[in-house]
């Protein structure tokens, strides 16, 4: 099996902005839960039935051919800070990182598939694809699980599906997600409307880091929230049919902002670089929202020449727990904001301001 | 006091007897006005909401999951279950939820490979936990057993009666409505109402 510092030195390819519709959709997730006959939930177990159902479990979530050479790890074996990282990468929860004795998680070697044991339920089936590809994500668990299934005896009920610890979750036990970069609409304070229209047709919209979270850098998770009674391929459809009409408000939103408020968006970009550049402390809010600005500008080609993927890794590596882990050791709120400035300041001396031709040097004509 | 819908406070409360029975809905502002109950013009309004409504579980407190130990008043509390057996031991009342945060009430995606072994046509109004899956070689004999064959057809006319229900409160016949739910109650709870 794989070390931790070999599984988090190479990034994923869904970390770095590509896939379709990558200048406005980061990622596309899927999630089952799936539960055992004859256990009870974690959340109303026996301490020992989640160590026996885990040491039972675990191997033959590791021997899966897609599993094999990834990375395992007993919670008991693993440190704050490490988990923490895996879910600034979402590839554990925040509830699950919240737990120890009898949980692991398995992660193959891409870090595009994870496997958590003893989440809310006994088990969290993960896919993760670059840009609006939920029908990839769901291939990607979908495999797993049949594989899974031939080796293990599913809770399921020829009415109510799979049987999950939260009725919210029976039938598919499927959470389809796609995480959205809607700039334009904030900027133009259209995105209320977009989210009340997405919530009344029955999906959920959330922040960054899930439920209950606030959408820091104009990062948006759309979700479905019912799971019995459609199939899995009908909810999936559902979704990207409202992403795209998303995406179309968006693009709308950011030619508009090109035609009518050119200026403006000029000067957002341009502050957000310089902020970027040459600032000694940034808080986790503030980076967020600079470098969606920058993203932006990239996208608009107001800024040229601009690798996307080394502003969606920067995303990941100022997170607090990914700092922590550079610098190996525990960093107060404040050494962090100055780790976070001196990393993105070294990383943006890569990308030139806004102002500069493609080629490279000063373009001052254009300036003047 | 929270709102039975959304969790938001309760300002509007509604109090209906029917019969010496009381039932109570409580109930936020903006709920309140979605149900169209915004002043107490009579107890229909009280009982027509609580047929309507995505609601609490319709089971007595003190059952308890066979399996697991789980109880009826901690599904209520934490609105989550048990084990998977929690399922049969509560599915009388499960269905007015699920309606309310469903698409529907029966599962018709993916399904497992015994299961499609077994039968492969979902059977109607039947639990199906087919007697003839295995047990999984990787798994040890987990240290508590599934039954075989969970008999748990629900009453056929639980439906009707709820629709007879909906009717009879809409045409105001309220001593028809309280009978009605007196036998719905009956039906849900196998045990006398309170």
């Amino acid at each position: 099996m794989m070390r931790f510092s070999t599984l988090i030195k190479n990034p994923a390819d869904w970390m770095k902005g590509s896939g379709p519709h990558s200048e406005i959709v980061m990622t596309s997730r899927v999630r089952l839960a799936r539960n055992l006959r004859g256990f009870p939930f974690p959340g109303f177990s026996q301490e020992h039935q989640r160590v026996e159902l885990l040491r039972a479990a675990r191997p033959v979530v590791e021997e899966l051919p897609e599993m094999r050479d990834g990375y395992s790890v007993d919670y008991t074996e693993l440190s704050k800070i490490r988990k923490q990282v895996l879910v600034e990468r979402h590839l554990v929860s925040r509830e699950h990182a919240a737990r120890t004795t009898g949980c692991a998680v398995v992660i193959d070697r891409k870090q595009s598939i994870s496997v958590m044991i003893n989440e809310e339920d006994h088990f969290r089936l993960q896919g993760i694809r670059p840009g609006l590809n939920l029908r990839g994500a769901y291939e990607l668990v979908d495999r797993i699980d049949t594989e899974m299934d031939a080796a293990l005896p599913y809770a399921f009920d020829g009415k109510l599906g799979y049987l999950t610890a939260c009725p919210t979750n029976l039938g598919t036990g499927m959470r389809a997600s796609v995480m959205l970069h809607l700039p334009g609409l904030v900027l133009l304070d259209q995105i209320n409307p977009v989210i009340k229209a997405v919530g009344k047709i029955g999906l959920a919209v959330r922040g960054l880091y899930g439920e209950g979270t606030e959408a820091l850098g104009n990062l948006f998770q759309i979700s479905n929230q019912h799971t019995l009674g459609e199939a899995e391929p009908e909810i999936i459809t559902q979704i990207e049919k409202v992403i795209e009409g998303v995406i179309r408000s968006e693009q709308t939103a950011r030619a508009k902002l090109l035609e009518d408020h050119a200026t403006m968006l000029s000067d957002q970009v341009g502050r957000a670089y310089a902020i970027l550049r040459y600032a000694h402390v940034l808080t986790s809010k503030e980076a967020l929202n600079l470098l969606s600005m920058l993203r932006l500008g990239a996208d608009l080609d107001i800024i040229t020449n601009c690798d996307r993927s080394l502003l969606d890794l920067l995303l990941l590596e100022i997170q607090p727990a990914h700092l922590q882990l550079g610098a190996e050791r525990e960093l107060s709120p404040e050494e962090r904001d100055v780790a976070r400035a001196e990393i993105t300041r070294a990383r943006l001396q890569a990308i030139h301001g806004p102002g500069h031709s493609a080629k490279g040097g000063p373009d001052s004509a254009a300036d003047i | 006091m929270k709102c039975d819908v959304c969790e938001a406070e309760a300002t509007v409360f509604l109090t209906q007897i029917i019969n010496g029975q009381m039932t109570t809905v409580n109930l936020c502002e903006a709920c309140s006005k979605a149900k169209g109950v915004t002043e107490v013009t009579g107890f229909g309004l009280a009982e027509a909401f609580v047929g309507a409504a995505p609601r609490a579980m319709e089971t007595a407190p003190d059952l308890a999951c066979p399996s697991c130990g789980f109880t009826a008043a901690q599904l209520k509390k934490i609105g989550r279950m048990g084990c998977p057996e929690c399922y049969d031991t509560f599915r009388e009342g499960l269905e007015g939820l699920l309606r309310g945060m469903h698409k529907g009430t029966r599962h018709v995606g993916k399904r497992p490979s015994a299961i499609i072994a077994a039968a492969p046509p979902p059977r109607p109004r039947r639990s199906t936990v087919p007697a003839s899956t295995p047990p999984a070689p990787a798994i040890q004999t987990p240290s508590i057993t599934l039954k075989e064959d969970t008999p748990a057809p629900p009453p056929p006319d639980l439906n009707k009666l709820r629709a007879e229900l909906d009717l009879a409160v809409k045409e105001e016949r309220y001593e028809d409505a309280a009978t009605i739910k007196a036998e719905i109650d009956r039906q849900t709870q196998s045990s006398p109402p309170k």
